[in-house]
This record gives C-alpha cells, sequence and structure tokens, in this order.
C-alpha cells in the first residue's frame, strides 16, 4: 500500500512505515523510553531525508509519550516542579537546537552530525546500561540483592547557586543543574528527534540523585513538552515535520505502546534492561559502521 | 568592383533561394502528450507519460533517408549546491561542494536512434540533448575538470532516483510520419512547469521542434498540507500537536477500556 508524503516529497509503503511505529511503540511501551532513537536512524535506513526524519520522530514521540505522562500524573508520579523546571531548559534548548541545526544545514554537515553524536550518545549510554544491567542480572541469578545506592548528587550540582525544594524527588538542590539537563536534552530533541529520555533517566538518577520512583514520569512529562515545542520549531524554521508520516508512524506506536506497557508487567525489570542496551548499542554500532562504509550515495542535492 | 557586386548579388540570391526552398521544404511537427496535467495524490507513486505526435512533411512526401525524433521533458530547473562526500578519518563526510544555478529537477530523453549517432556535440549541446549536454550554469569557479565530476555525481545521484532518465532508442516511429515515446515519471518530482519538446532530426540538423507544457501539481490534501507547512507554520505545527496528542490519548483509552473489560 503506496502512500505519497506530501513534504518528503516520496512515495512509501504505509504498512511498513506504520509496522515501524510498532515496533517502536512496543519497545517505548516496554522500556518506558520515548523510542524516538530508534525512529528516527529506520526512517533514514528507509530513505526518508534526514530532516524530515527528525522532525517528524519528535511529533511522533510526543504522541507515543501523552498517555504514559497521563497516567504517571494520575498515580502521582511526576515530581511536576522539577519537569516544569526541565521544560523550560528544554525550550531553551530547542531553540539553541534550532541555530545549531540552521549553521550545520548550511555547512552541509547536518547528516553528518547527526549521526556522529548518535553514535557518541548511544554508544556511551548503551555502554553504561549494559554495564549496570548485566551486574544487577548477576545479583539477581546469585539472589544477592543489590546493594542499596546511595543517593547523592554530584558534587556539581551542590555548587550551583540559588537552591529549591523538590519534594517528590527528595532534593534541595540548585533549580539550575535540571534547567541545565532540560537545555541539553532539547539541544537533542531538535537534531535528532529523541525525546532524550535516555539521557535524562540516567542523568535524573547518577547526576541529580533524584529517589527512583518519580524519575520515569518525569522523564516523560519533559518529554513530552519538549517534543511539543521541537514540533512547532521544526514547523516554524525547518518546515519538515511530514504530517502523513507522523500519523503513520503514531497508528503504529501509539498501539504498540499500549502492548508494550503489558508486556513490561510480566517481564523481569533486569531482562528488559539488558534487552534495552542491547539494542541501544546495536543502533549505534549500525550508525557507526554507516559512516565509515562508502555510502551509496557520494552527492547530495541542497536547494539554495 | 562588378565583379564584386556580381558575387553579392548572386550570394543574396542564393541565400534567398534556399531561404525559400528551406520553408517550403521543412517538415512541421504536430505533438501532443497523454497528459496536459499530472496530479499528485496520496496514492502518487510516479506516472507514464505519452509523447506522440505526427511529422507533416511538405507534400506529404516522405524523405528518402527517414528522419530521427528525440523527445526531452524536462522539469523546472533549481538553484542548488551539490556536496560530494569524502574519506575523512575514516568517516565520510561531505568535503567539496559547487553550485549549480540551473539544475533541472527532472529531465527524460527518449530518441529514435542513440543521440551521438544522430547529431554531433555541437547541435547536441545547443538543444541540450542528453544528460552530459545539460546546462547546468555552475557558479563557483572551478576548473572544468572538476566541474565535469560534479555533473556526472548529479547525473548518477538523479538516474538512480528515476529523476534524471536516458532512454536512447525508445522513440518508435510508425510508418515514417507517427511517432511516440513512453517517459516514466518518479514519485519524486517537483511540482511546477514541465516541459516536452520533440525535435525531428534528420542529417545531424534540427529540422523542426515543438514544444508542449505539462503541469504537474499537487491537489487537494496534499497541496493543503505543502501550502500549510511551507506558509502557515504556526497553525501547521499546533495542528500535529493535536493531532499526536489526541492519537495518544485515544489509545490510552481504548487500551484501558480494554484491561477494564479484561479485568
Amino acid at each position: 500500500m503506496d502512500i505519497y508524503l506530501p513534504i518528503a516529497n516520496l512515495s512509501v509503503n504505509a504498512l511498513v512505515i506504520i509496522g515501524l511505529g510498532g515496533v517502536v511503540g512496543l519497545l517505548s511501551g516496554m522500556f518506558g523510553v520515548g523510542g524516538g532513537f530508534l525512529t528516527t536512524p529506520l526512517l533514514i535506513f528507509y530513505g526518508i531525508p534526514p530532516t524530515v526524519a527528525a522532525a517528524s520522530s519528535a511529533t511522533q514521540v510526543m504522541g507515543a509519550s501523552v498517555s504514559s505522562v497521563v497516567s504517571h500524573l494520575a498515580r502521582k508520579t511526576v515530581d511536576v516542579r522539577m519537569g516544569a523546571v526541565m521544560v523550560v531548559g528544554g525550550m531553551i534548548g530547542a531553540g539553541i537546537g534550532t541555530i545549531i541545526f540552521r549553521l550545520l544545514t548550511r555547512l552541509g554537515q547536518i547528516d553528518t552530525a547527526i549521526a556522529l553524536l548518535y553514535v557518541a550518545m548511544l554508544g556511551s549510554i548503551g555502554l553504561l546500561m549494559a554495564h549496570e544491567a548485566i551486574r544487577a542480572l548477576i545479583m539477581a541469578r546469585r539472589g544477592v540483592r543489590p546493594p542499596a545506592r546511595k543517593r547523592r548528587h554530584h558534587p556539581l550540582v551542590a555548587a550551583l547557586p540559588l537552591r529549591w525544594r523538590f519534594y517528590p524527588s527528595g532534593l534541595y538542590i540548585s533549580p539550575l543543574a535540571p534547567l541545565l539537563l532540560g537545555i541539553f536534552s532539547g539541544i537533542l530533541t531538535m537534531l535528532m528527534g529523541v525525546g532524550g529520555g535516555f539521557v535524562l533517566v540516567p542523568a535524573m538518577i547518577y547526576i541529580l540523585g533524584m529517589a527512583t520512583q518519580p524519575v520515569i514520569g518525569t522523564s516523560l512529562f519533559q518529554i513530552l513538552f519538549v517534543t511539543m515545542v521541537t514540533t512547532m520549531a521544526h514547523s516554524l524554521t525547518t518546515h519538515a515535520v511530514d504530517l502523513v508520516l507522523a500519523f503513520l508512524l503514531l497508528i503504529g506506536s501509539v498501539t504498540g505502546a499500549q502492548i508494550g506497557g503489558r508486556i513490561s508487567m510480566s517481564v523481569r525489570p533486569e531482562y528488559l534492561r539488558v534487552l534495552l542496551a542491547l539494542i541501544v548499542l546495536v543502533v549505534a554500532i549500525r550508525m557507526a559502521l554507516g559512516l565509515g562504509w562508502r555510502p551509496d550515495e557520494i552527492y547530495t542535492v541542497a536547494l539554495q | 568592383m562588378r565583379a564584386l557586386i556580381a558575387w553579392i548579388a548572386m550570394a543574396l540570391l542564393l541565400l534567398g533561394s534556399q531561404g525559400a526552398l528551406a520553408q517550403s521544404a521543412a517538415p512541421q511537427l504536430v505533438p501532443d502528450v497523454s497528459q496536459r496535467s499530472v496530479e499528485i495524490k496520496f496514492s502518487f507513486t510516479g506516472a507514464e507519460l505519452l509523447l506522440f505526435g505526427a511529422i507533416l512533411y511538405p507534400n506529404g512526401r516522405l524523405p528518402e533517408e527517414p528522419a530521427d525524433i528525440i523527445v526531452v521533458l524536462k522539469g523546472p530547473s533549481q538553484s542548488i549546491t551539490l556536496r560530494e562526500k569524502q574519506k575523512i578519518a575514516g568517516i565520510w563526510v561531505n568535503a567539496d561542494s559547487i553550485n549549480f544555478r540551473s539544475a533541472p529537477t527532472f529531465y527524460a530523453v527518449a530518441s529514435s536512434r542513440p543521440i551521438d549517432k544522430l547529431v554531433d556535440e555541437r547541435t547536441a549541446a545547443i538543444y541540450e540533448l542528453g544528460l552530459n549536454k545539460l546546462q547546468l550554469s555552475p557558479a563557483s569557479l572551478s576548473n572544468t575538470q572538476e566541474i565535469d565530476r560534479f555533473a556526472a555525481g548529479l547525473n548518477d545521484l538523479n538516474k538512480r532516483a528515476g529523476l534524471y532518465v536516458e532512454e536512447p532508442g525508445s522513440v518508435e516511429i510508425t510508418d515514417g510520419v507517427l511517432y511516440r515515446a513512453r517517459l516514466p515519471l518518479s514519485a519524486r518530482v517537483v511540482t511546477g512547469t514541465y516541459t516536452a519538446e520533440t525535435f525531428l532530426v534528420q542529417n545531424g540538423r534540427v529540422l523542426a521542434a515543438a514544444v508542449r507544457e505539462i503541469e504537474v501539481h499537487k491537489s487537494g490534501f496534499e497541496r493543503l498540507i505543502g501550502v500549510f507547512a511551507q506558509e502557515h507554520g504556526a497553525i501547521y505545527g499546533l495542528v500535529a500537536i493535536v493531532i499526536a496528542v489526541s492519537m495518544g490519548l485515544f489509545a490510552g483509552l481504548v487500551a484501558g477500556r480494554v484491561s477494564a473489560v479484561l479485568g
């Protein structure tokens, strides 16, 4: 079933895109991540222009995360204050991201930059997650309870001026720390089309030292609003959001997310984390190989 | 002096008679295309255009040596930057680039025989017959070798995308007077006015040429989306947000209902 994408200017097989959205949605439901880190590269491999892929995948991440945010809000597992600070940071980040995006596009290096960012971010986070998850798995096998990690924030966070209380997170820290984190994830969202959950979650735990319970909910809360902002920013600047593409992806991912959520309840979290780490690493390796392999197209056309 | 005047007079006479001869003897083309407009709809996967027509010879007499036909379908030209990747420090990055001020977005050529057998280089260049004869107007000051390398790169890229097509020998001529050619229009074409040019060629010379225009446009929904995305970014963004959020909420609601029923 071929469908013409009016912004990407090419026709694609609708079922492939829906299926792709479904797989990503399934994973995002299982692991509580947006899944944008999978959508953008998969769309690029399929032949969608990188800018359209990044812009439309941000729209898809927004749709896939909204129902989880609602349920987290209902269960009160969101630190709204923390989330709001990060959203403000995310907006600033999206603004900075827009400028970087424009600059790199003008230099003709946006594709390489996106690919390099993917390799660096996914590679390092994937290794971190794999290390953590495998250790937890071995401990669970041996029947040893993992030692409770001492919860404390990074010394740099303590050095920042101004202090606010974040009750659900159990923190009394400078709001500048989550603000900076938000800015960073906003830039990533704009450039990579990811929600940034795979960066936010570990950063909130290891750098801010948040209590674990509100981490996922707060991260999703921030992702929801930042992807909204980036969708808007892309619509206003790059004009690269393809509504038809996003719609097809959404059909797949919103259903996939529900099924994934179901699965996650019946599988042990240790296994889930190992699996997620592996997927992240596979994407990073594939992107790295793609940079080194001789590309199919040596030449690319950009309109003036 | 008298000799000179006589010579000029003779030359003028000759020229005049030749002109008159050419006028009376020049064959004419009556071209047409299967579609004057191509609509890009949601199910658009490309189109096939039929370029056909008749060759009218003066007095209806066929020449002894049959003439040949070349048809060219050309899309609107764009000013582009063409970038070339090179392997630097182990990875492929855009290194070199060139600006072409008039690169056609689409170019398809078909002929009754290979073009290099029909016309010489110069004629081919004048009428832009053949992919390697496109007038790309490079804007940057580069040497010819470099320009040729980039032009070859552009041709190769667009050929594989189906945007540049060369089909020598695919024009059929029936009884020396009716010709037809099919040219594929890729799904990746841009909108705008396309020209379908037909050339009648004999003995290395273009005897007649005729042009028909074809409008390629997006219609209805596709046009609306394109226009909105370009001109009303804010509304477009809002619509995208509303669609994404409501789809997400709807799915959550349905799943909640389902699990409530099941549970």
